[in-house]
């Protein structure tokens, strides 16, 4: 059943520039969200299955942005822009993860913050190497086996093909044997030390699954706009990406991708009609964790099960807390 | 008249019912199809304020006009992009793929701009826009773009002028926001200034959002006068702080278009007396249009407008003229733009003013010094420099092969030339 539902849905999805109403413009909202989703889907890794809130993903995203949109500019070839900015991205990865993993917790968020600020910081100050406040814009998008991206539908398909990927190699991941002794660092951390787990390294392998996600967002991020700019490196990129996971249900396949449509959706498509979308987006928030505090996902599955039903009690060790 | 998406809704299906009518019907109808106008301005987060401000601008003009110019009916679309790049481009698209705008007014900050510029340059959508980017309209110019404000460094020239020779002021440090703008603002006093006998001694920076410029003001030497290019509520802040660390009066404060907005006036306290500003466009002319124009506003909105509204109803008058010269017609993009470009206006809410050839605009930057008046503070006009352009009087060829002003390069030396550039 589960497996048929996944596949339907990924047929709707794919079918989705036949039939969305508003012709290109839909196409392009359409990507955005699966960029987003594979972002928060990343993310999901730690918060969800880690328990580390990390605040200072958009700097991973928005490096990978950079890098590709520096190299571009620069003239060099696509294929090596993309290989650079996935592999630069890991490596930065690897530093935040090497600094971030000396806590958990508040710690853990609070050197996530910094590190991201510390490359936001660079990309609005170094102006000579990253444009500044300007950024740098680039008028190519990449033409894999010769077909043009630059229109709404190929790059619709192109991105899809990517979200498909990134889904089923972050559903492989959280099913193996290494996601599943995540998911104990999360729960146990100390039990599963005195078990023989290297806890470190597991949540250090987390982390980059995690970076590797950002990466490949960011760098069809910088396809989709064609430009990178400090703000794609800031705090609020950052708060965003995690409200989307935590709106859409932490720990869980299809949360993030909900959140990362809930979120656009509001900003993109709800600001045209409402004013003050801000203010709706926020009461949408509180809904959420007033009601169902697990998520979107969860909460709607529960209700569907039991409707009226209380939400169960938060997990030990879930999402925020100090694993002991 | 705010278009909603409801309303646009409607009037697609009307206009769905029209065509159904049949052939006959039709030609009429195509004759009647309002013009849309896209916004794209910010209506939440930081920039807000100066957002709001120019779609009360804009929403005025058309008011004005009962939406109708050259004969056609006008839509206004209006679209938030949050003050961020990727907002602005998605928005953007909307306005062009979707609404099928004919034209786009905006986006309001120079970032902004510079992330949706080749997209619009490849649908040739003609943008009229306040975003002050030099090289816009310069070494690498959007064909499309028509600026009836300034670019940052234009005001810039006159004042610098103004300082070392009216007030011979020989020493200046300066403080400015920084980014892009903030550095063409300082590049541009200092081109001039240093040409005039000037010195700046230090050039100091604070980032956009900073809550404390007391770690800057302790910077300020002893030199004659301070320049201030920050925008946004920031010279609130700035002049408020200067004044309760005791600095006060011990400098010439001289300022950028967006440093004593006249849509600031009401937040500044006495510190501001005294301050000295140059700006494209101010409260205080007293053109005819001018007059009416500052009493509609501020019938509409309980305030008085600065250069963000001034701008965009300059905007609406631009774009009725090119409507009128191309007999309404807006599908020809070249044509339009063209026409826009060719305008020229004896008098307006800022005085007279033309287009050079990058369509950027040529007109009166004025002087102005905040004075106490009865009620609060005015902008009093000092000195009006007529016809400034973008290039001052530079010799154009050379100031198009130097480089853009940077945070801490040194403009190259371009000599004035007494006789104007263009």
């Amino acid at each position: 059943m589960k497996p048929l539902a996944i596949a339907a849905g990924l047929a709707a999805l794919a079918a989705l520039p036949l039939w969305m109403p508003g012709g290109s413009y839909d196409v392009n909202i359409a990507s955005q969200v699966m960029i987003w989703a594979v972002f928060a889907l990343g993310l999901n890794v730690l918060v969800g299955y880690a328990g580390l809130v990390s605040l200072g993903q958009a700097g991973l995203f928005g490096f990978a942005c950079y890098v590709a949109a520096w190299l571009v500019a620069a003239g060099t070839a696509q294929w090596i822009a993309a290989i650079a900015a996935i592999g630069f991205t890991l490596v930065l990865s690897a530093v935040f993860a090497v600094l971030a993993l000396r806590g958990t917790g508040i710690s853990f968020l609070m050197i996530t913050l910094t590190l991201g600020e510390i490359v936001w910081g660079i990309a609005q100050r170094w102006v000579s190497l990253t444009g500044g406040d300007n950024g740098i814009s680039v008028s190519t998008r990449p033409a894999p086996f010769g077909i043009s991206l630059d229109t709404a539908t190929p790059f619709f398909y192109a991105t899809f093909a990517m979200f498909v990927v990134m889904l089923g190699l972050v559903w492989r991941f959280v099913h193996s044997p290494l996601g599943v002794a995540l998911r104990g660092t999360r729960d146990q951390p100390r039990r599963m030390g005195a078990l023989g787990y290297n806890v470190w390294l597991i949540r250090f392998l987390g982390f980059l699954v995690s970076g590797f996600a950002a990466a490949v967002a960011g760098l069809f991020f910088f396809y989709y706009n064609e430009f990178a700019s400090p703000y794609v490196l800031s705090l609020t990129t950052s708060a965003e990406v995690v409200l989307m996971v935590i709106a859409g249900g932490a720990a869980t396949l299809l949360g993030p991708i909900v959140g990362a449509a809930l979120v656009l959706g509001m900003q993109d498509v709800v600001s045209s009609y409402v004013a003050h979308w801000n203010l709706m987006l926020g009461a949408i928030f509180v809904a959420i964790i007033l009601f169902m505090p697990e998520g979107l996902v969860p909460g709607l599955a529960r209700l569907a099960r039991r409707p009226g039903a209380a939400p169960a009690a938060p997990r030990p060790g879930a999402f925020g807390r100090t694993p002991s | 008249m705010r278009i909603t998406r409801r309303k646009a809704l409607q009037s697609v299906v009307g206009a769905g019912i029209g065509a159904s009518l049949g052939p006959l019907a039709r030609p009429a109808l195509a004759a009647n199809k309002p013009i849309r106008i896209g916004l794209l301005t910010v209506l939440t987060g930081p920039l807000a304020e100066g957002g709001i401000q120019i779609r009360a601008g804009t929403e005025l003009f058309l008011k004005q006009r009962n939406h109708t110019l050259a004969g056609r009916k006008v839509e206004l679309i209006i679209q938030d992009t949050g003050g961020n790049p990727a907002g602005a481009k998605t928005k953007a698209q909307e306005l062009v793929e979707r609404d099928h705008v004919d034209m786009i007014f905006g986006p309001y900050a120079a970032f902004e701009l510079l992330a949706i510029n080749s997209y619009l340059i490849q649908h040739k959508m003609p943008t009229l826009s306040l975003a002050a980017a030099d090289d816009l309209t310069s070494r690498t110019p959007n064909p499309y773009l028509v600026r009836a404000s300034a670019t940052s460094s234009q005001a810039m020239y006159p004042l610098a002028d103004y300082a070392a020779r009216e007030l011979k002021v020989k020493t200046v440090d300066t403080i400015a926001d920084d980014f892009a703008f903030g550095y063409e603002e300082v590049g541009g006093f200092q081109q001039v200034f240093d040409d005039d006998g000037g010195t700046i001694r230090k050039k100091l920076w604070s980032p956009l959002h900073t809550p404390d410029y007391t770690p800057y003001i302790a910077q300020i030497g002893a030199v004659d006068g301070v320049v201030i290019g920050l925008a946004g509520s920031n010279p609130v802040k700035f002049l408020q702080q200067y004044a309760s660390l005791g600095m006060a009066g011990k400098h010439k404060l001289l300022g950028g278009e967006t440093a004593a907005d006249d849509a600031l006036l009401k937040s500044f306290g006495d510190e501001a007396v005294g301050f000295i500003s140059a700006c494209p466009y101010s409260a205080s002319y007293d053109g005819t249009q001018n007059k009416d124009f500052v009493a509609a506003y501020t019938k509409q909105t309980g305030a008085v407008p600065g250069l963000n509204a001034a701008t965009f109803y300059l905007n609406g008058m631009v774009t009725e003229a090119a409507l009128h010269a191309t007999g309404g017609k807006t599908d020809d993009r070249a044509a339009l733009v063209k026409a826009m470009r060719a305008t020229s206006f004896k008098d307006s809410i800022r005085g007279p003013f033309h287009f050079d050839r990058f369509g950027n605009v040529v007109g009166n930057v004025f002087m102005r010094r905040i004075d106490k008046s009865g009620s609060g503070l005015v902008n009093t006009i000092i000195k009006v420099y007529p016809n400034v352009s973008q290039f001052w009087t530079f010799d154009v060829k050379k100031y198009l092969a130097t480089p853009n002003y940077t945070r801490n390069g040194t403009p190259a030396k371009l000599a004035q030339n007494a006789a104007g550039a263009e």
